[in-house]
């Protein structure tokens, strides 16, 4: 489909853009005394379905459904959003062999999706029946299941799929001719690969692992990143500052999930120009990249609010909003 | 007929054709747009439809010079044209509107499609959402003019 094929849903993009939560939203919300407060904040704005009232997980659930019914009814190119589920997707593959190997049930720990979602992905695991995965999993799928049943190294059998993830990603965002995806798959690539590295120095890993964990991608150079990862904090904070990510190694050294924050705030900033571009795929994807990040950013205040974090400490963890 | 006649008729096919495509384009674009808008809010449908019409005028400008034309060149009215100088003249006449008001057709289109995103975000922006597409309508309005200019002071 050329661009101007999309003319259509990028302006019912533009409508449910409307319904989109704002900074100001958020800030009321992290301002509300408990969950049930929040809970019903969204619920005002039309969050969740009739089934789900009053239950969080059920009205999250829902939202991801109507996001991708969405998607469904303006007919996107099926691969686009194949791409943009890789990380949950290999997350799932993680929390299976997990659970399979430990034989310690934990249905939260899966992403609820249409396929590979829980009993399909502890099915193909317990099967032992790879090929029923999608042709870039099979082989990762395959390994870190039996590294996991030979050697329970859990971090190992991380590393394994998370490279798995990244290549996939690498290859398929490569092949889109929408400029959105090509920079938003290698923008998440780049802060993976600064994540992988980050977690490497603080748990004393070789300069091996590190060339076996970082994916290549066009935003990093994964070789030094690698050597500075391996050497000390300070060079990583100087290869991450001198190479474009000043901000990035600011807020890992304020906290991890300062980090994780400027990662979904990075990729945010990315998709905000489509707010202003009327006639092609990129507006779309936006949308569904800014209801993940909304979604995402309901779910952080449900938990801090459920487990009676301070409110500043859940302003700290909240995302900037794309509406 | 004489190859004066054939230049003349050309032009005026030119008008109708060029513009009422420009037209055609830039409409059915913009439809797709109020489409979508009205599939999620239909009170916008008034708004919309109104930013849908505006790339159509061009169409209509290129069907005026036609008219003009044909009625001065014998066909519908007027007298028949016998020399080839007088022909072209008519065939260069009727340019302006026809290629000013494709192209000029086409981006009002975009333009309107730009612009029905801003009624389907902020409806109460739709006076100035209006003037945007309107203001590419002096650029056909001006070729207008010339043609009929031209057309009605041959010979």
């Amino acid at each position: 489909m050329g661009d101007l094929d999309y003319v259509y849903a990028v302006a019912r993009i533009r409508v449910k853009e409307k319904s989109l939560l704002t900074d100001m939203d958020i800030s009321q919300m992290t301002a509300l005394p408990d969950a049930r407060a929040v809970l019903s904040y969204v619920e005002d704005r039309g969050w969740g379905d009739a089934e789900s009232s009053g239950d969080a997980d059920k009205v999250l659930a829902a939202e991801e459904k109507k996001t991708a019914d969405l998607m469904r009814e303006l007919k996107i190119d099926p691969s686009v959003f194949a791409l943009l589920s890789y990380p949950n997707l290999y997350h799932n593959l993680k929390a299976g062999i997990k659970e399979i190997c430990t034989s310690d049930p934990n249905a939260s720990a899966f992403y609820p999706m249409e396929r590979y979602g829980r009993e399909e992905m502890l099915r193909i695991l317990g099967e032992n029946d790879y090929k029923a995965l999608p042709a870039h999993m099979q082989k990762a799928a395959e390994e870190a299941h039996d590294v996991m049943l030979k050697t329970r190294d859990g971090q190992k059998c991380d590393v394994i799929i998370d490279r798995a993830c990244l290549d996939a990603m690498h290859e398929a965002g490569r092949k889109q001719k929408n400029a959105l995806l090509r920079d938003y798959v290698e923008s998440t690539i780049a802060v993976t690969d600064i994540k992988i590295a980050v977690r490497a120095l603080r748990t004393g890993k070789n300069i091996s692992f590190l060339k076996e964990a970082l994916a290549p991608c066009n935003e990093l150079d994964v070789r030094l990143l690698a050597i500075a990862a391996s050497e000390n904090e300070e060079a990583l904070m100087n290869y991450l500052e001198t190479h474009g990510f000043r901000e990035g190694a600011e807020a890992l050294k304020e906290s991890p999930s300062a980090f994780e924050r400027w990662c979904d705030n990075r990729l945010i900033a990315t998709i905000r120009p489509q707010k202003t571009n009327s006639v092609s795929m990129g507006p779309i994807i936006a949308y569904y990249l800014a209801r993940q990040n909304e979604i995402k950013t309901v779910r952080i205040i449900l938990t801090a609010k459920a487990n009676d974090f301070p409110e500043e400490t859940t302003r700290m963890r909240v995302r900037d909003m794309y509406g | 007929m004489s190859l004066g006649m054939v230049f003349a008729v050309l032009g005026a096919a030119l008008s109708t054709l060029f513009a009422g495509m420009g037209s055609a384009w830039g409409v059915g674009m913009a439809g797709q747009a109020a489409a979508g808008v009205v599939s999620e809010d239909p009170e916008q449908f008034a708004k919309v439809l109104l930013l849908q019409l505006l790339p159509g005028t061009q169409g209509i400008y290129g069907l005026l010079v036609t008219f003009i034309t044909l009625s001065r060149i014998g066909i519908l009215g007027g007298t028949a044209i016998t020399d080839t100088h007088t022909g072209l003249m008519y065939l260069f006449a009727c340019l302006p509107i026809a290629i000013v008001g494709l192209v000029s057709a086409y981006h009002q289109g975009r333009t309107s499609v730009a612009c029905i995103g801003l009624v389907a975000k902020k409806p109460d922006q739709f006076g100035k959402a209006m003037l945007f597409p309107a203001m590419v309508e002096t650029y056909a309005i001006l070729a207008l003019l010339i043609s009929i200019l031209t057309v009605t002071n041959i010979g």
